[in-house]
C-alpha cells in the first residue's frame, strides 16, 4: 500500500515537472517558447551551400608560387619559369643544370613551400606536390572559414535566429536555414558571393580586346600575370582588358571597416580603412609606385582604377557605377570578410508562412483526431480500462514534449507525423496487456493476478519491441537532414516515455483501482 | 467485448498461397518500376518544385499551356483541395548545369512564364530546388540506412530468440518494403524523404509485429513440448491475433487522420504509413512465422512435414538461458515443480 503511495507520487512528479518544463510550449508575442517550431512549419529559407575547396588549394599554390617568383627575382635568379597547372601542383621548369643546388636551397629556405609541398624532380626542373595532410587541413580550414562568414552575413542580414551549420557527411557543406525570409536570391547573393577584394597595380592596359592588351608581351599570357576586365567607363557596355599580376599585395583581408559612402561626384561609393597590417603594405604598394595605375578589383572584376597621387597608408574607395544597393550589400561583404573560396548552392527550400500555418492547423487537427479515434475505440472495446490506455496516452504525449523541450529539438511536420505514432505505439502497449489480462482472467485468474501476471508476461515482449523500433530510429537519425531528423528524434522520445507509460504508469492505475476495493471479483476490461 | 478470441484458424495452411500473392504484388511493381523507372522526387533526383496559389480558379491546362515555352518535362498537379487554386510545377533536373547559381533558373523561367500567359495573379507559396549532387547524396544514405536498420534489428532479433527466427524477420520486413514500394508505384506516388523515412518506421512496426508473435512461440514451446513446431506457431499467431489486428486497426486509424487532414505535405508519408500498416499485419500473420519454421526444418536439416520441436524447446531454453530472460522462463518452470511437488 505504501509502495502504491510512492508509485503514484512518482507519477504526479513526473506531470508537474513535464508541465513546467513545457510551459509556455510555443511563441507568444513577446515570450519565446520552449519549442521552436522547424522552418516547414514557420516559413522561411533553406539552403545548403559547398565550399569550392580547391580553390582555397589553388590560392594557396598561386601564392607560394608567386613568393617563390619573387624570390628568384630578388637573387637575380633567371631562366626558370613556374606555372600552376591544378590546385595541388607548382611545376618550376627550365632550371639550368649549374643552378640546380642553389635552387633547391633557396626553395627549402621558402617556409611554406619546403613544409606544406613535397619536391620531386622532373624534366629540367621540379614538381612540387601539396602534402594530402596539408590538403585535408587546408580543405577543413577554408570550410570552417567559409562558415564564419557566412554565418557574419547571415547576422547581418538581421534574421530572427538564423542556424548556419555544418552539413552532411562529405565535410564541404553547409547549411542556412533562415526563418521568415521569403525571397531566397537577395540571400543567395549576399552569402554567395566571394567578395574577394584585390588591389593590385595595372600592368598593361586598359585595352578594348585581349588581344590588344597582350601584343606587348607577345599574344601570351606571362604565367604569373593574369587578365581581368572591368567595365568601360567612356564606352558604356563594352569592357576593358587590364594585365595584372595574380596575386594581390594587398587584399580584402587587410581591411578594418567598409562602409557607404559618396564619392567626388556624390555617387554612392564604398569607402573602406586599413587594419595596421594592411596600412603597412598598402603604404610600400603606393608608395613604391606612384603615378601608375592602380585598380581596385572584386571577385575578379575590375571595378575602380585610379593613378596613385601619393603614398596612403589607411584607407581608400571604391567607386564606379553602383546604385545604393550595390553600395550597402558590397560594404556588408567586405566587412564580413572574403570567404576562402567560391561557394556552390546544392538545394533550396522555400516555404511561404501560408503554407507553414497550413501545415500547423493541418498537423494538429490530424493528432487530435487521431487521439479522438483512438480514445473512442479504446472506451468502446476496454470499458473503463479504456481510461487507463487514454490516461497514459495522454502522459506519454506530455513527457513526448517535455523532452523534446530539454533537449531543444526542432519540431517539424514528419515531426507531427512522429506524435501521431507515438500514440499509435502507445495504443499497441496498452493493447497487449490489455489482451494478456482478458487471457489470465479468461483463464480463470481472479483480478489482481491476472492484472499481474498480464504485465509481467508482456513486459519483455515491450522491451524487446521498442528496442527494435529504436534500431530502426537511429538509423533514421544518422541518415536525416533537418525534417526527418525531427522525426527520428520523436520517435526515439516516443519511444522511451511510451516503456515508462504504458509498464508504469498503466500498472500503478490498475493497482490503484484494484486498491480501493475489498474482494475484487470482476475487472471492467 | 472481445473479438477474435480462442480462435484456431489454420494460417500456416495458407502460406503458400500467401507467399504466391505476395510475390504477384510485388513482382506487378517490379514490372511497372522497369517500364516507368523508379519514381524518384526532386529530394532524390533533383529538380524543382514551385507550388503557387492563384487568386481566381484557373485550369492546368492553362497552366500548362503558359509554361510551353519552358524546356523539360514539366508536371503540372493540383497542390492540396480543388478549391484552394494551387497548383504544384515540377521540372527535372537539367542535365550539364551541375550546380552554381543557375540552380534557381528554372524557378525563375516558370514564374516569368506564368506572369507573361496572364492567367491570373499569384503568389508562390513554396519552392524547391534540389541539385543533382545533393540527391545522389541522399540516394547512397537512404539505402544505406534501410539496410543498417534492417541489419541492426536482424542482429537483435537474433541475439534475443534465434537466427532463424530473425530471417523470418528479415523475410517479412523486405517483404513490406517491396510491398509498400509496389502501392506506391501503383498509385503514383514519389519517393520523397519523407516517404523513406515512412519505410523505415513500417521497417521497425513490421518487426514490432513479429516479434510479439515469436515472443508466443518461444512462450508456448515450453507448454506445448510434444506439439510441432507449425501447431505451436500457429497456436501462436492466433492467440495473438486479437492483439494484432486491434492495434493495426488503430494504429490505420491514427494514421488515416493524417492522411485525410494532415495536409498535403504530409500526403504521401500517409500513404506509405497506411499500405505499409495493412502489409506488416498481413506479412506478420502469413508471412514471417512461415519462412521461421521453413528456415528452421532446413537448419535441422528435416524434410518438410516433420519438425521436432524438442530440439527446438531445449534450443529456446538454452537462448533464454544465456540472454538471461527471466519472465516466462523463470517463473513458468517454478509453477511446474511447485505443481509437480503438490501432486506428489
Amino acid at each position: 500500500m505504501k509502495n502504491l503511495k510512492w508509485k503514484l507520487l512518482t507519477i504526479v512528479g513526473v506531470i508537474v515537472f513535464a508541465a513546467a518544463m513545457i510551459y509556455p510550449p510555443f511563441d507568444t508575442p513577446g515570450h519565446r517558447g520552449r519549442i521552436s517550431l522547424g522552418l516547414d512549419l514557420k516559413g522561411g529559407v533553406q539552403l545548403v551551400l559547398r565550399v569550392k575547396t580547391d580553390e582555397a588549394l589553388l590560392y594557396t599554390s598561386e601564392d607560394a608560387a608567386e613568393r617563390l617568383r619573387l624570390e628568384l627575382r630578388e637573387k637575380n635568379i633567371a631562366g626558370p619559369t613556374i606555372t600552376v597547372p591544378g590546385p595541388t601542383r607548382i611545376v618550376v621548369a627550365g632550371v639550368p643544370p649549374a643552378m640546380e643546388s642553389a635552387f633547391r636551397a633557396l626553395a627549402d629556405a621558402q617556409p611554406g613551400l619546403a613544409a606544406q609541398y613535397n619536391r620531386t624532380p622532373g624534366g629540367t626542373g621540379f614538381t612540387f606536390e601539396l602534402k594530402p595532410n596539408v590538403r585535408e587541413t587546408l580543405r577543413t580550414q577554408a570550410v570552417e572559414q567559409a562558415l564564419q562568414t557566412v554565418e557574419r552575413r547571415v547576422n547581418a542580414l538581421g534574421v530572427s535566429e538564423p542556424i548556419v551549420a555544418p552539413y552532411g557527411t562529405a565535410g564541404d557543406q553547409i547549411l542556412v536555414q533562415l526563418p521568415g525570409v521569403n525571397d531566397p536570391d537577395q540571400v543567395k547573393r549576399l552569402i554567395g558571393t566571394t567578395a574577394l577584394l584585390e588591389l593590385k597595380i595595372v600592368e598593361a592596359g586598359p585595352s578594348s580586346s585581349q588581344e590588344a592588351l597582350l601584343q606587348s608581351s607577345g599574344g601570351a599570357v606571362p604565367p604569373e600575370m593574369e587578365v581581368v576586365t572591368g567595365a568601360d567607363r567612356s564606352n558604356p557596355g563594352s569592357l576593358s582588358y587590364y594585365l595584372v599580376r595574380k596575386v594581390a599585395p594587398v587584399t580584402g583581408r587587410d581591411l578594418s571597416n567598409a562602409r557607404a559612402s559618396v564619392d567626388e561626384n556624390n555617387l554612392p561609393a564604398v569607402a573602406f580603412s586599413m587594419n595596421r597590417a594592411g596600412a603597412i603594405k598598402f603604404g610600400k604598394l603606393t608608395g613604391d609606385n606612384i603615378g601608375k595605375p592602380m585598380a581596385v578589383i572584386l571577385d575578379h572584376r575590375v571595378e575602380t582604377v585610379a593613378t596613385i597621387q601619393g603614398k596612403i597608408t589607411d584607407n581608400g574607395q571604391i567607386f564606379g557605377n553602383f546604385t545604393s544597393q550595390d553600395v550597402a550589400d558590397m560594404s556588408l561583404m567586405l566587412r564580413s570578410g572574403a570567404l576562402p573560396a567560391g561557394l556552390t548552392y546544392l538545394e533550396e527550400r522555400t516555404v511561404g508562412p501560408t503554407l507553414g500555418a497550413d501545415s500547423i492547423r493541418a498537423g494538429v487537427t490530424a493528432s487530435l483526431g487521431g487521439l479522438a479515434l483512438v480514445a473512442i475505440f479504446m472506451l468502446v472495446y476496454y470499458k473503463l480500462s479504456g481510461t487507463n490506455a487514454i490516461l497514459s496516452i495522454v502522459l506519454n504525449l506530455l513527457i513526448l514534449l517535455a523532452f523534446m523541450a530539454m533537449a531543444g529539438a526542432v519540431m517539424t511536420l514528419p515531426g507531427v507525423a512522429g506524435f501521431i505514432l507515438t500514440i499509435g505505439m502507445g495504443v499497441d502497449s496498452n493493447v497487449l496487456i490489455f489482451e494478456r489480462i482478458k487471457e489470465e482472467l479468461a483463464a480463470g485468474k481472479g483480478p489482481r493476478a491476472a492484472v499481474a501476471a498480464g504485465f509481467d508476461r508482456v513486459f519483455w515482449t515491450i522491451v524487446d519491441t521498442h528496442i527494435a523500433s529504436l534500431v530502426a530510429a537511429a538509423f533514421l537519425f544518422q541518415f536525416g537532414t533537418g525534417p526527418i531528423r525531427g522525426f527520428a528524434t520523436t520517435l526515439v522520445f516516443g519511444l522511451l516515455s511510451n516503456v515508462f507509460t504504458a509498464v508504469f504508469v498503466s500498472r500503478t492505475l490498475f493497482e490503484f483501482i484494484l486498491s480501493r476495493r475489498e474482494q475484487p471479483q470482476s475487472l471492467s476490461i | 467485448m472481445q473479438i477474435f478470441s480462442n480462435t484456431h484458424y489454420d494460417f500456416i495452411k495458407w502460406r503458400w498461397h500467401a507467399i504466391i500473392l505476395s510475390a504477384l504484388v510485388i513482382l506487378a511493381g517490379a514490372v511497372m518500376v522497369v517500364q516507368r523507372g523508379l519514381p524518384l522526387g526532386i529530394d532524390f533526383s533533383g529538380g524543382t518544385i514551385v507550388v503557387y496559389h492563384f487568386d481566381k480558379p484557373v485550369t492546368e491546362d492553362a497552366i500548362r499551356t503558359a509554361i510551353e515555352s519552358v524546356p523539360g518535362e514539366k508536371v503540372v498537379q493540383q497542390y492540396g483541395k480543388p478549391g484552394e487554386n494551387s497548383y504544384s510545377i515540377r521540372l527535372p533536373q537539367v542535365q550539364g548545369r551541375e550546380e552554381g547559381f543557375s540552380l534557381e533558373e528554372d524557378a525563375r523561367k516558370l514564374e516569368a512564364a506564368v506572369k507573361a500567359a496572364n492567367i491570373g495573379t499569384f503568389t508562390q507559396i513554396s519552392r524547391e530546388v534540389v541539385g543533382p549532387a545533393i540527391g545522389k547524396d541522399l540516394q547512397k544514405k537512404g539505402l544505406w540506412a534501410t539496410l543498417f536498420s534492417i541489419l541492426g534489428i536482424t542482429a537483435y532479433i537474433a541475439l534475443r530468440f534465434r537466427l532463424t527466427f530473425a530471417l523470418g524477420a528479415i523475410a517479412a520486413t523486405f517483404h513490406d518494403i517491396l510491398v509498400t514500394l509496389a502501392f506506391l508505384v501503383f498509385f503514383g506516388y514519389d519517393l520523397s524523404l519523407n516517404v523513406i523515412a515512412a519505410l523505415l518506421t513500417i521497417t521497425g512496426y513490421s518487426v514490432n509485429d513479429t516479434i510479439v508473435i515469436f515472443d508466443r512461440v518461444r512462450e508456448n514451446m515450453h507448454t506445448m513440448r510434444r506439439d510441432d513446431l507449425e501447431k505451436v506457431v500457429n497456436e501462436s499467431v492466433n492467440q495473438t491475433l486479437g492483439r494484432t489486428l486491434i492495434t493495426a486497426g488503430t494504429t490505420f486509424l491514427s494514421v488515416l487522420a493524417l492522411y485525410l487532414f494532415g495536409g498535403e505535405v504530409l500526403k504521401g508519408f500517409a500513404f506509405t504509413m497506411l499500405v505499409g500498416i495493412i502489409s506488416g499485419t498481413y506479412s506478420t500473420i502469413f508471412i514471417a512465422a512461415a519462412v521461421a519454421i521453413l528456415m528452421s526444418r532446413r537448419a535441422a536439416g528435416l524434410p518438410a512435414g516433420a519438425a521436432a520441436v524438442a530440439s527446438q524447446a531445449a534450443g529456446s531454453s538454452q537462448a533464454a538461458g544465456t540472454t538471461a530472460r527471466p519472465v516466462s522462463g523463470g517463473k513458468k518452470s517454478a509453477t511446474r515443480s511447485q505443481r509437480k511437488a503438490n501432486v506428489r
